[in-house]
């Protein structure tokens, strides 16, 4: 069974004046347990939108997005913000950690929504998760000191640190240089294989892209599959 | 439970991480709370001093006054008669707590020569009911009705008469008269209220014993009788005794009153409360720092109420952790005001500044009450200040606050 299904979502915005915007239209999406798609699209396209939604950070306006076989527009409040949290690990293209907490109080900050041996042993967990990211020698340095690829690896480790089932990664490259770029990329694309977790990447970096299974286009709220010769220039 | 303890521990999380802004923000908080706690504190102390300043003079709520004298003659009842009757009146009544004194004056043979001082032959109860503190020695104990040699608790200004120097155990004093006796001095009182000479003595009346050493010289008063009630009790009781007695003892004037104030009761109460309002306003204009800083913090961790939302953070989760670290911050203000407070307070020499350097009797201590209050107090204004942040806080979008 597919985790993620989406089937003819569209998402509109209500303008100032008073008029609609759509961001996406008639989006059909399957994300299968332990794929990794890429989506590749300009800026304004939709991508983050879509990331949001995959995410249950936002609803849909039109369609229908089932998780698990689960019809998420039922999912309200607590029961919505319990599962975002047990479901999905998010990567952001600005790493978005906590400012002067350490790289261990980030990746353990997940944890403070969890229950039982999840939460009391969430700086344990935190610290083994680091190590998996080759970071836990600066498990105690706050990001303020740690360099940029160093950041997005401990942003890596706070989205895999709950076991996610699905990670959500918004251009994970895009404040990172070309080498580190990929050197993240290959070790969140491994690191989510390793537990399980499918991977869904957001980049307008046809590079970063080619990792994934399968690559989709984003254009004008519409998906569509990227050609053979996308594919092809994109692996060259 | 571990969502409890998950609201606590981001909430001491942000308080530890934000050190310096809590701090700038409690400041006002602290000052707050330690004033109205320490004035709090203060107030109570001096209230109990000045309850006791009252009690020394007219005895405990509710303390009745009951003597009677011949109005023809003006003098005091036959002493058998006066016991036999007041002895019934207080076995009818089942009254426990009672005592007596009676004025009168003694020969004290002292280095300077004989003089003649008043003193106040009191049954040792007459202590507890007055409140009556010695600051060295001790008070009179019913033993005393049997020594052979009266004893006596004396103020400074008659242990100075008699060589003065400090009081280090019992003192004996000749005391005139037709067959002089050696009296012992067993306690020593502050003087409270001037330079004039205080005597007590022990009463020993009722035992057969006659006393050949008061003064005849001195005029006698009568034997009064303080009998100790319930407040709510007291006018009942004035009305029967005096009935009672005068049913007992024709031809007597029996007067019997309310000797205590009731009214400083009241006074201090009116004292408390406007203590209490002047540190409610100090306390108040403290929250609003803390209400001020709290919105600022609110709108700069904006992406990162987002990013919490993103991990799984409900709006009721985020709303408590923001409550919480407010009152968090503020009871930890709150706690070290209180412990300031507790240690200026005890430090103080209250004794000297408000009861001329006489022991308080019933010491009574840093008033729990003021520590409670002020940590409540300090807790309320966490949750005031915090609750419109906390709510600023819940109304943050996700999407906006993760791209802002």
């Amino acid at each position: 069974m597919s985790q993620l299904q989406l089937t003819g979502v569209g998402r509109d915005v209500r303008l100032p004046d008073g008029g609609v915007l759509p961001i996406l239209t008639g989006v059909d999406l399957t994300v299968a347990a332990g794929e990794h798609v890429s989506i590749v699209g300009r800026s304004g396209s939709g991508k983050s939108t879509l990331l949001n939604v995959l995410g249950l950070l936002d609803s849909p306006t039109a369609g229908e997005y089932l998780l698990d076989g689960q019809d998420t527009a039922r999912l309200r409040g607590r029961r919505r913000a319990r599962l975002r949290g047990e479901c999905f690990g998010f990567v952001f293209q600005q790493f978005n950690l906590l400012p002067r907490r350490t790289a261990a109080e980030n990746v353990a900050a997940p944890l403070l929504y969890a229950r039982g041996k999840d939460f009391l042993r969430r700086g344990r967990t935190a610290r083994e998760v680091l190590d998996r990211v080759g970071l836990g020698d600066r498990a105690d340095q706050v990001p303020e000191r740690l360099s940029g690829g160093e950041q997005q690896r401990v942003a890596i480790a706070r989205a895999l640190v709950r076991r996610p089932r699905v990670v959500l990664a918004d251009e994970p490259t895009g404040a990172l240089d070309v080498e580190t770029g990929r050197a993240v990329m290959a070790l969140l694309a491994e690191a989510a294989a390793e537990q399980g977790a499918a991977l869904v990447t957001i980049t307008h970096d046809l590079a970063v892209a080619a990792l994934a299974d399968r690559q989709l286009r984003l254009e004008a709220g519409r998906l569509t599959p990227m050609t053979a010769a996308e594919t092809a220039a994109a692996t060259s | 439970m571990t969502g409890l303890l998950g609201v606590l521990a981001e909430a001491w999380s942000e308080v530890r991480v934000h050190k310096a802004r809590v701090v700038l923000s409690l400041v006002g908080v602290f000052l707050a709370v330690f004033a109205m706690t320490a004035v709090t504190a203060l107030g109570l102390i001096v209230a109990q001093v000045q309850q006791e300043q009252a009690e020394r003079y007219g005895g405990r709520p509710a303390t009745i006054s009951v003597s009677g004298y011949d109005p023809t003659t003006g003098l005091p009842p036959a002493a058998a008669e006066w016991d036999a009757a007041t002895g019934d009146l207080l076995d009818r009544y089942g009254v426990s707590e009672f005592a007596t004194f009676r004025s009168s004056s003694a020969l004290f043979r002292l280095p300077a020569g004989t003089q003649e001082l008043p003193t106040m032959e009191v049954s040792p109860s007459y202590g507890e009911l007055h409140r009556i503190e010695p600051v060295a020695g001790r008070w009179l104990v019913d033993a005393d009705r049997d020594s052979l040699s009266p004893a006596l608790v004396v103020n400074e200004f008659v242990l100075a008469q008699m060589g003065g120097g400090e009081f280090t155990g019992p003192r004996s004093v000749v005391l005139g008269g037709a067959r002089p006796v050696t009296a012992t001095v067993v306690g020593v009182l502050k003087n409270d209220g001037g330079e004039y000479p205080l005597v007590y003595r022990v009463d020993r009346s009722g035992l057969g014993v006659a006393d050949t050493t008061v003064s005849s010289s001195y005029g006698f008063g009568p034997t009064t009788l303080e009998l100790w009630v319930p407040p709510e009790q007291a006018d009942a009781v004035v009305a029967a005794v005096g009935n009672d007695l005068s049913l007992v003892l024709p031809g007597l004037q029996v007067d019997a009153y309310r000797m205590d104030s009731p009214g400083v009761a009241d006074s201090l109460d009116v004292l408390r409360l406007a203590i209490r309002g002047a540190g409610a306003v100090v306390l108040l204009l403290g929250g609003l720092g803390v209400f001020n800083v709290g919105m600022m913090a609110v709108r700069q961790r904006v992406r990162e109420i987002g990013i919490r939302r993103s991990f799984g953070a409900t709006s009721s989760r985020v709303f408590g952790a923001i409550m919480l670290e407010s009152v968090v911050a503020t009871l930890l203000a709150g706690l070290a005001a209180v412990a300031l407070a507790v240690v200026v307070v005890a430090n103080l020499p209250i004794e000297q500044w408000f009861n001329g350097g006489v022991p308080i009797a019933d010491e009574p201590g840093f008033p729990v009450q003021a520590a409670v209050e002020g940590l409540v107090a300090a807790a309320g204004v966490g949750a005031l200040a915090g609750l419109l942040p906390a709510l600023l806080a819940v109304r943050v979008k996700v999407i906006d606050a993760i791209r802002f």
